[in-house]
């Protein structure tokens, strides 16, 4: 426990005030701490890490962490990132939001990066609702679930964030929840250290809305419903479809190499930059390099 | 353009292209939109040869958000849209406003509203620049009137955004845009600019949002060991949110003096034959084009006609107006809407001087014959 405490007070804000906005057995708190070990164990540094979220509960991460932090405007913190990240390729940056924000009003913004395979790790947190707002359903919440937006139950098909993020082209996927602290805080580390577009799915327990709605109990019941739903991918592998349902898949989902964004635009800023134009010395060997027209 | 103090015939899309790289844009994220893509399509191609990069964006709310993200992490960035992909940029443009990060955003105004008139001309965003957001904040928005200016302008822009740490918005016209006229640019070398202000304190002292005596704060970029937050939550100084009334009062005090304070350093305007005019035409952008060819005509018939043509249009320059009317019996406003700026105009020169309005709204240029004849019925 002294060990974990220390990496506490090494990497949260001292000036924030806490408690924090989160209900007491909220999942976040657990995604939060898996991140943190996740980046002590990389020794990334705390100047090297920019870490961005949109609006909602997981979006208030950034503010208790002491890395250079953009809590931004509902749904576009990945595309704020891709700027972040343009500027400042040696900067890691990371997205941690929840699933209404990334894959509601930010879906667009998540395909398109997934495509683009820009290097940013997103850590989506789903807790199937809105819980910010008070339990409105999300595009992961299951079918025929209550939400205060779906009194009658929901009639929508949910994203499966993770299908999602693979079939629109990241390079990295994996999921994992946070009875499996563990396993999340490694999957997270992986993911930090691709090249590419990573995306780690943590499902997290929301018992004060969700779990109300849908009587699921408390926050410990909810957590120990994921560990009897969880089923790693290799076992998963040897399952038909139908014995899937309902499941929750753990593990890396997708692992793939693929030229990513910042190196590909880097190629072709040596290819055409034109020595001189930002005000600089310029020696005859370089005045010397021929121009590609 | 590394041979860039040559004569070059440029449509003005390129040159506010030219203009912020001369000014040191090293960042662009933009979203295809009549009339504005030529702007994209410049910094596309040429960012690379500054180092510097070009992202085309899923669509025009993303283009502001890396935009905004890009200055964040130290560089000086840009967007150019019109009048739809101006109406998406709002929010995130409103969080540039809280968190006063500098940016410049073009606009090519086009018809409206809505999908409008793709094609035609149009000056009905002027008033969408100023309250386009939500909440109160005080915009810097500048407007070009020929292809140079689209180059002077844009560079005016980035060093008020930096110096004030806001967003500056650059409204060109369909018209301007496209109209391609002979121009010298400078070296790029020689064109002044403003960099942020650096903090001067260790990081443990830095604070984000400083109220200074003349309250604009020293800005620090991500990755440079001050670990600052940025919300859109109401901040304190620090930047983390607040619910204390006297750090949210001094909060937006901050985003309205730092501009109101600084009005009349802003206030760029041109004056024609103003000294001794009885009537003053009021016009902008490409109108003033227009204005300053029938206020010629309107000379040779000896009449005493002016224009005050304003370059800054938002902090509104109204202590300048205010002179330049004193002695005017009317004034015509001139615009392509059905009178936007016309209200300010009222408002700085009250009852003394009767107020005329001129508007056109069917896509096309005001024409100096137009022009003309208000000033025949007003002399």
């Amino acid at each position: 426990m002294a060990q974990r405490s220390d990496i506490a007070h090494k990497y949260l804000r001292r000036n924030m005030d806490f408690p924090n906005v989160w209900c007491p057995g909220c999942g976040i708190g657990i995604v939060l701490g898996a991140f943190i070990r996740a980046v002590d164990k990389l020794e990334i540094g705390k100047d090297n890490i920019a870490l961005v979220s949109g609006i909602g509960c997981t979006a208030r991460i950034p503010a208790y962490v002491d890395f250079n932090t953009l809590h931004t405007t509902h749904g576009r913190p990945i595309a704020f990132a891709t700027g972040v990240k343009l500027a400042n390729p040696k900067l890691k940056v990371v997205v941690i939001s929840g699933d209404g924000d990334i894959l509601a009003i930010g879906g667009n913004h998540f395909i398109h990066a997934c495509r683009r395979n820009i290097e940013m790790t997103v850590i989506v947190v789903n807790n199937y609702i809105y819980g910010m707002t008070g339990g409105q359903y999300s595009p992961t919440t299951p079918l025929n679930k209550k939400a205060s937006t779906a009194p009658y139950l929901t009639l929508e098909q949910p994203f499966d964030t993770c299908r999602l993020a693979i079939s629109s082209g990241a390079t990295f996927v994996a999921r994992s929840t946070v009875y499996h602290a563990t396993q999340l805080s490694s999957l997270i580390e992986k993911a930090l250290t691709k090249k590419g577009f990573s995306v780690v799915e943590a499902m997290a327990n929301c018992h004060t809305q969700y779990g109300r709605l849908n009587k699921e109990g408390t926050a410990v019941r909810m957590i120990q419903a994921q560990k009897d739903l969880a089923i790693p991918v290799s076992t998963a592998a040897k399952l038909p479809p139908e014995q899937l349902e309902g499941k929750i898949t753990i593990g890396v989902l997708h692992d793939a190499q693929r030229t990513e964004y910042t190196e590909a635009y880097q190629k072709v800023i040596d290819r055409v930059i034109v020595p001189g134009l930002n005000g600089e010395e310029v020696n005859d060997e370089a005045k010397a390099k021929p121009q590609e027209e | 353009m590394s041979e860039n103090n040559k004569r070059k015939l440029l449509q003005g899309n390129e040159a506010c292209a030219y203009g912020a790289l001369a000014a040191g844009c090293r960042f662009f994220a933009g979203y295809p939109i009549t009339p504005s893509t030529e702007i994209a399509e410049t910094m596309a191609l040429e960012l690379p040869k500054y180092g510097g990069r070009f992202i085309q964006m899923e669509d025009e709310i993303a283009s502001i958000s890396a935009v905004i993200g890009a200055s964040v992490a130290g560089a000086k960035s840009m967007t150019a849209t019109s009048g739809p992909g101006f109406s998406l940029m709002q929010e995130s443009l409103g969080y540039a406003y809280m968190t006063e990060v500098p940016c410049v955003v073009v606009d090519v105004m086009r018809g409206g509203p809505s999908t409008g008139l793709p094609t035609k001309v149009s000056q009905a965003d002027v008033m969408q620049a100023y309250w386009g957001t939500h909440g109160d904040y005080f915009p810097i928005v500048l407007c070009p009137s020929s292809v140079k200016d689209c180059f002077d302008v844009t560079v005016k822009a980035f060093n008020l955004a930096e110096k004030f740490r806001s967003p500056a918005i650059v409204l060109s016209d369909e018209v301007i845009g496209h109209m391609r006229e002979l121009v010298e640019l400078p070296d790029f070398s020689t064109v002044p600019k403003v960099e942020r202000v650096r903090p001067n304190v260790p990081p443990e002292w830095y604070r984000h949002f400083k109220i200074t005596p003349d309250f604009t704060s020293p800005m620090a970029n991500f990755g440079e060991g001050y670990r600052f937050h940025l919300t859109g939550l109401t901040h304190d100084e620090r930047g983390f949110p607040t619910a204390d009334n006297q750090a949210i009062a001094a909060k937006l005090d901050k985003l309205k003096l730092k501009i109101e304070r600084h009005a009349d350093e802003m206030a760029d305007f041109r004056t024609y034959q103003i000294e001794d005019a009885r009537v003053v035409v009021f016009a902008y952008g490409s109108v003033a084009r227009a204005a300053l060819q029938a206020i010629g005509t309107a000379r040779r018939k000896r009449w005493r006609v002016g224009l005050f043509q304003p370059v800054t249009i938002w902090p509104f320059p109204e202590n300048q107006l205010y002179e330049a009317t004193k002695n005017a019996k009317a004034v015509i406003v001139a615009e392509l809407n059905q009178g936007q700026l016309i209200g300010e105009v009222r408002r700085v020169v009250k009852d003394r001087v009767k107020v005329v309005g001129l508007f056109r709204y069917d896509g096309d240029l005001m024409t100096p014959d137009q022009i003309l004849n208000k000033i025949r019925e007003e002399h």
